[in-house]
């Protein structure tokens, strides 16, 4: 049998319609298709191999709405059984009076009075159907209103990295600028800690988002946030 | 009359020369810059998103909804009136057919991804110019895409077959001019946008269309590197 | 609908600060003005102030007088809103934001008397040029106005006359002669949020303006137009100190053309 033929490297950048390689022994993953012999780019991605199978890893696009996912959305409208949000996607969710939180709600009740037009709420996405109808919930740990701090908007697929491996980098974001942050899965984040340590916060942020496809990150920031530091108490190691 | 040697003294098979940029328009999804001679385009990418009035959304995928306009002042020759014309609604028609074969909307029912042309100067060119730059801005919004879209005028001038028909070719006055924009998915070699005015025979035409595939693969690789560039050197 | 986004600016403000960390009155950086970029315009020009980008191109055509001045040329200004720079700008005919943007800047010029409108008259009663400039926005990132009428200067500064036979004008074929500014007039929108003033809004900032005093100046720091803005009404005291930032950071952005 011929020796399939890889024509692109690991971590290259890939376009729509690129020949990414050749030969019936080289399986297509996400963000590629097969072509008569070649497997050929379907997005502008990052390539990644893995074992036999090369796909593409996405470099921008907006947000998808999945199950599981925790996602920071806006409250856009209060009805009588529940709420509309906006989930920085082409869709909207549903987060429904019995979702809403543990505590016990009328009904008749005036919903606003727990979340408002133009809350923001941390919530966890419980279904969404084939025709993109999404339901979230309110109830879990960490699932709340939030208040104070600013919320940024980064690229949802730049999240993974944002957060980390075990959610090291958000971590060693958060201590250097002693910030309480929430990553949204949605490319919402929500910031709080003081203007001069939030605005540190967003520029390691904006600087992850940018260069996300390049290696050695996590030292950068590293550098970047020490060379930046807002003066703080020092702790022992 | 025979058309000896072209009024900018370019070879027959010769394009303007181009210049693309993608990532131009920070508030986008996805944007790219396009030019070619002095044809300059921009496209701006919104999308999916959600899509009103809600008659027009299609439960079974998203729609590919394209405008072309030209800024007031991208003429050579008078002020453009802005609002559009029927022109530009025929061009953000035949815009949208060419660019729809390489997107696959499937997976965003009743959305709508809208791409937005906007041309601040003209010269002849401008749907294709247009639609090379819509195509990378596609790609750079992140668009399930199998492959982008290359995009030029060809023409007939007098006895020669040319490419990229300028506009002093346009409206040349001796002979008769044909002016045929093609659209091309570059891999496949298939062809998505085909237009024409003037006269020419078919074997004309084929034999266009024939020499197509290579200067479009040239254009292509313009587009390749423009949005490649936008990840390179990032610096600290 | 901003309750969250209002009060944290606000107690930015009183750290005096702003989101990305800019003074109050402080323009975002850089700006830069680019000349003559559009060929097919008799004058054009681009500015940037941050991330917020606009194109203005100028072309003069010829046409008949107002009957009540049949010696004076005009200027008319557009501006459109194009669904390209702004995810929230729908298509469709100009909304009144729009309408305002141009309005603000053509009063601006033509209050000033930066063009004199007697050199713009070709034969008195029949003959005038009419400066037509339009504002097209590439990418809007807040602060339209400041921009805008910062780039309609600019153009108008760039703008030689095309070859006019006394019947047609020949667009093709520009003469060497430029358009005269008598006046350079700028535009500084003073934005009031809480009880602080701020200038150059970004696009969050612009969520939560209480209220807006666009102000037009001339070199020597007399005002020729103003335009108040937002839902909040302004007292006496706001506007003298507003008047005095717009005037001052007039002074600041003349400097860049």
């Amino acid at each position: 049998m011929k020796m399939s033929e890889i024509k692109v490297k690991d971590k290259e950048i890939s376009v729509p319609g690129e020949v990414l390689a050749v030969g019936m022994d080289v399986l297509p993953g996400a963000g590629t298709y097969r072509e008569g012999e070649k497997i050929v780019a379907n997005r502008l991605g990052l390539v990644m191999m893995d074992g036999r199978t090369i796909k593409l890893l996405p470099l921008s696009g907006r947000y998808m709405p999945k199950t599981n996912d925790t996602i920071i959305c806006k409250v856009i409208d209060v009805g009588f059984n529940g709420w509309r949000l906006d989930t920085n996607s082409a869709y909207s969710a549903m987060l429904s009076m019995k979702d809403a939180t543990s505590e016990f709600i009328q009904r008749g009740a005036n919903l606003t009075q727990y979340y408002d037009l133009g809350d923001h709420i941390v919530c966890q996405i419980v279904n969404v159907t084939s025709q993109k109808l999404i339901d979230v919930t309110m109830k879990g740990p960490g699932l709340r209103k939030l208040k104070g701090g600013r919320i940024i908007e980064v690229d949802a697929n730049k999240v993974p990295r944002i957060i980390g491996k075990q959610g090291s980098m958000v971590v060693m974001i958060k201590e250097a600028t002693q910030c309480n942050i929430v990553v949204g899965q949605n490319g919402l984040i929500w910031i709080d800690g003081g203007p001069m340590n939030e605005l540190l916060a967003i520029q390691a942020i904006r600087k992850i988002s940018a260069e996300s496809h390049t290696t050695g990150l996590t030292d950068k920031i590293k550098g970047f946030l020490e060379q930046n530091s807002v003066p703080k108490k020092t702790h022992q190691d | 009359m025979t058309y000896k040697q072209r009024i900018d003294g370019r070879k027959f098979d010769e394009m303007r020369p181009i210049e693309a940029k993608v990532g131009v328009i920070p508030r986008a999804d996805g944007s790219a810059m396009f030019k070619i001679g002095n044809t300059w385009a921009y496209a701006a990418v919104y999308g999916p998103r959600n899509l009103h009035p809600k008659f027009m959304q299609d439960p079974q995928t998203g729609i590919l909804r394209c405008s072309y306009n030209m800024m007031p002042f991208s003429s050579s020759g008078e002020r453009v009136r802005p609002g559009g014309s029927r022109r530009s609604k025929e061009i953000s028609l035949v815009t949208q057919k060419a660019l729809l074969p390489v997107l696959n909307l499937e997976d965003y029912p009743n959305s709508v991804v809208d791409v937005f042309i906007e041309l601040p100067q003209t010269e002849a060119g401008s749907r294709c110019a247009g639609i090379c730059a819509a195509s990378m801005a596609l790609a750079d919004a992140g668009l399930d895409m199998k492959d982008l879209v290359s995009a030029v005028s060809f023409g007939k001038v007098d006895d020669k077959l040319v490419v990229d028909l300028d506009y002093s070719e346009e409206s040349y006055p001796d002979g008769g001019v044909a002016d045929i924009p093609i659209a091309m998915l570059p891999n496949s070699g298939k062809i998505s946008l085909l237009q024409m005015d003037g006269e020419v025979t078919k074997e004309e035409l084929m034999k266009l269309i024939g020499m197509s595939k290579k200067v479009l693969m040239d254009i292509y690789e313009v587009q390749k590197k423009a949005l490649k560039d936008k990840y390179k050197g990032v610096e600290d | 609908m901003y309750k969250e986004l209002r009060s944290h600016i606000i107690s930015l403000l009183e750290a005096n600060t702003r989101l990305d960390g800019r003074k109050l009155t402080e323009y975002r950086q850089p700006i830069t003005i680019e000349y003559g970029v559009i060929k097919t315009a008799e004058g054009s020009a681009r500015v940037k102030i941050g991330e917020t980008d606009i194109i203005v191109g100028v072309k003069l055509e010829v046409g008949e007088p107002y009957p009540d001045t049949p010696d004076e040329g005009t200027i008319i200004v557009g501006a459109e809103l194009l669904p390209m720079s702004n995810p929230e700008f729908e298509p469709g005919p100009p909304q009144i934001q729009a309408i305002e943007l141009a309005r603000v800047v053509d009063r601006g010029i033509r209050e000033s008397k930066a063009l004199d409108f007697k050199k713009l008259c070709i034969t008195p009663g029949e003959k005038i040029w009419m400066v037509v400039i339009d504002i097209c926005p590439i990418n809007d990132a807040g602060n339209l106005f400041d921009a805008s009428s910062l780039a309609a200067l600019a153009a108008l500064k760039d703008t030689k006359y095309p070859a006019f036979n006394g019947v047609k004008v020949d667009y093709k074929n520009k003469t060497d002669k430029k358009l005269q500014l008598e006046k350079t007039p700028i535009a500084v929108t003073v934005i009031k949020i809480g009880n602080k003033f701020i200038i150059d809004p970004d696009t969050e900032e612009e969520k939560v303006v209480d209220a807006r005093l666009t102000v037009s100046s001339i070199d020597n720091g007399t005002l020729c137009a103003m335009q108040k803005g937002g839902d909040m009404p302004l007292s006496a005291e706001d506007i003298d100190k507003m008047l005095d930032i717009g005037i001052e950071k007039g002074k600041e952005l003349r400097k860049h053309l």
